[in-house]
């Protein structure tokens, strides 16, 4: 509760605004350069999202108010998400407000609210969408609270900034923990943030697409700010990851150089992790989608599996 | 502006003494542990996710690449025992589980694979999502089994003696759902991983004639239930066991 603290949580939440967009491109980039193609400049996102908020929207007829306000609220929902995760500091004043069981219940009110908007104009392609992202939606979150509880079974605590400073600073030890955790949290990103194994970010092929076929009917300033809030929403998982799984180099008291010196740190931690992430999408081929049950079964069994194991080995 | 501060000084200090007494706790329950016994942690957690990866596998050659992937998590964590508590028969053990689990057994499914040509999906009897939660239930029923057993025992490594109890029982499972012969004589060998695992992890491993006799077993059990695959696809055409159950009516 300092001015320092202050301080970090206005950076940490600018440098999420700023930078999500180009955590995009750099995945797009990297994506392009594995497949052999001409990658698209790195600033793509940021002129598309200026692009579309220089455009009329829209919007259809019959639209209920919900369909004009999601938008905002979905953008809402991923600031604040990224205001309590702690990217690059401890010391966050805003993430008392928050702990890791109500960062899952923002997601999920993002998720609800643009399921419920695809569903209001009526179209086919909306409400298929909507189903399948709710039936992606309520077999990963349960995985996603799992991975969470172990962190906090380690760290003995909800709260994400202690969660992120017990594990920086723990004595040397083999976690099998959190290694399983590690992977569960991979597996349950890919698919919260429409991602190729369950769906494919770049298509817009009627039969596989499930984000993008929520968003269909959105224009101009609207899917700005849609987009922007995906592109956030990827920033933010990626900064819950790389919080939980490698913590360090992030500030851990409210001092200004340490905070200033954690920004190179997670830009680079965030390429590589983004490298990874294309890696990872150009090795995988896309699943049907009643396989994604079973790829986020086991997404959940191995974050059960990492709770149980810490529970046993952990006495 | 008051009420506000008063209530966020609240809702900070309930924070701060539940997170307090939390890592307290957390504190107690991580320290102490030497390193090898955190490697044999690690050892028994893969030998868990092997297990479960078993569980849910539908082709017969990776489950034999897996069953083999076990024994040698098995041997290591064994040799790491014998490492760490200096009990040097172990070393045999580990030797013994790597000569028989990792290359005769293996091999010898191999071959029988190649000779039976049943190179086929293996089908689950219930969905793989449905298996993987009952495997689950499994998992926290030996957990809650093993902890009061594992306060009785001496040994650094009675932590894991859940997860032995835990990988006997998925295997269990893994012979109930398979309808296939092959499949369930490979459930059947991973038990015994299982078993041979909860024998190290209680006591440091059993006699050496004992675990002799038991590794003769499982050899001799393995070419004895080949020559059954070979009869029973003479008499039915098939490995699927479901036909066996057409000798009952018979009668």
């Amino acid at each position: 509760m300092s001015a320092a603290g202050f301080a970090s949580q206005f950076l940490q939440f600018a440098i999420a605004l700023a930078l999500a967009p180009l955590l995009v491109g750099w995945v797009n980039q990297c994506r392009a350069w594995l497949q052999n193609k001409s990658a698209p400049s790195l600033m793509l996102p940021y002129w598309t999202i200026r692009k579309l908020f220089a455009k009329d929207a829209v919007v259809a007829e019959g639209a209920s108010p919900i369909f004009r306000i999601t938008p905002y609220i979905v953008f809402g929902a991923m600031c604040c998400a990224a205001a309590i995760v702690p990217s690059l500091a401890t010391d966050l004043p805003f993430a008392r407000a928050a702990d890791a069981i109500a960062l899952v219940g923002l997601f999920a009110l993002a998720r609800v609210f643009i399921a419920l908007a695809a569903m209001d104009i009526g179209t086919a392609f909306g409400s298929l969408g909507a189903r399948r992202e709710m039936f992606v939606g309520f077999l990963a979150e349960p995985a996603l609270l799992m991975v969470l509880f172990t962190a906090s079974l380690i760290s003995g605590s909800t709260s994400l900034p202690t969660i992120v400073d017990t594990l920086a600073h723990r004595e040397f030890g083999i976690y099998p923990s959190l290694a399983f955790a590690g992977v569960a949290f991979t597996m349950v990103s890919l698919a919260e943030n429409a991602r190729i194994p369950v769906d494919n970010p770049a298509t817009h092929l009627e039969l596989t697409m499930i984000h993008e076929a929520m968003i269909l009917e959105y224009s101009a300033r609207h899917l700005a700010l849609i987009e922007w809030a995906a592109a956030l929403k990827l920033f933010n998982y990626s900064c819950i990851g790389l919080a939980l799984f490698f913590p360090f180099g992030i500030a851990a008291g409210g001092d200004w150089s340490a905070v200033l010196g954690a920004v190179p740190v997670l830009i680079g931690k965030l390429a590589i992790g983004g490298f990874l992430l294309a890696l990872i999408e150009t090795l995988s081929a896309k699943m049907r989608i009643f396989r994604a049950p079973e790829f986020l079964g086991t997404a959940f069994l191995l974050a059960v599996l990492a709770m149980l194991v810490n529970q046993l080995l952990g006495s | 502006m008051a009420a506000y501060a008063t209530m966020q000084r609240i809702v900070y200090d309930i924070a701060e003494a539940a997170h307090s007494a939390l890592r307290a706790a957390g504190r107690a329950l991580m320290t102490g542990i030497p390193l090898y016994a955190q490697i044999i942690n690690l050892l028994a957690a893969i030998l868990l996710l092997l297990a479960f990866a078993m569980l849910t596998q539908r082709r017969v050659l990776s489950l034999v690449d897996l069953f083999a992937a076990q024994g040698l998590a098995l041997s290591i964590s064994t040799a790491v025992v014998a490492f760490g508590t200096h009990q040097t028969h172990l070393y045999w053990s580990a030797g013994l589980t790597l000569l028989l689990k990792v290359a005769l057994l293996p091999w010898l499914l191999h071959r029988m694979i190649r000779r039976l040509d049943v190179k086929w999906d293996v089908e689950g009897l219930i969905n793989i999502p449905t298996t993987m939660l009952i495997g689950i239930v499994l998992v926290v029923f030996s957990f809650n089994l093993a902890y009061p057993i594992s306060q009785l025992a001496s040994t650094v490594t009675r932590a894991t003696l859940g997860i032995a109890i835990a990988s006997v029982m998925l295997s269990f499972l893994m012979m109930i759902t398979r309808r296939k012969a092959i499949p369930q004589v490979i459930g059947f060998l991973a038990m015994e991983n299982g078993l041979f695992f909860a024998a190290t992890s209680a006591t440091y491993g059993m006699p050496m004639v004992v675990e002799l006799g038991i590794a003769l077993d499982v050899l001799v059990g393995m070419l004895i239930l080949g020559v059954f695959f070979f009869q029973i696809r003479e008499q039915f055409d098939s490995l699927d066991l479901k036909h066996m159950e057409k000798l009952k009516e018979g009668e």
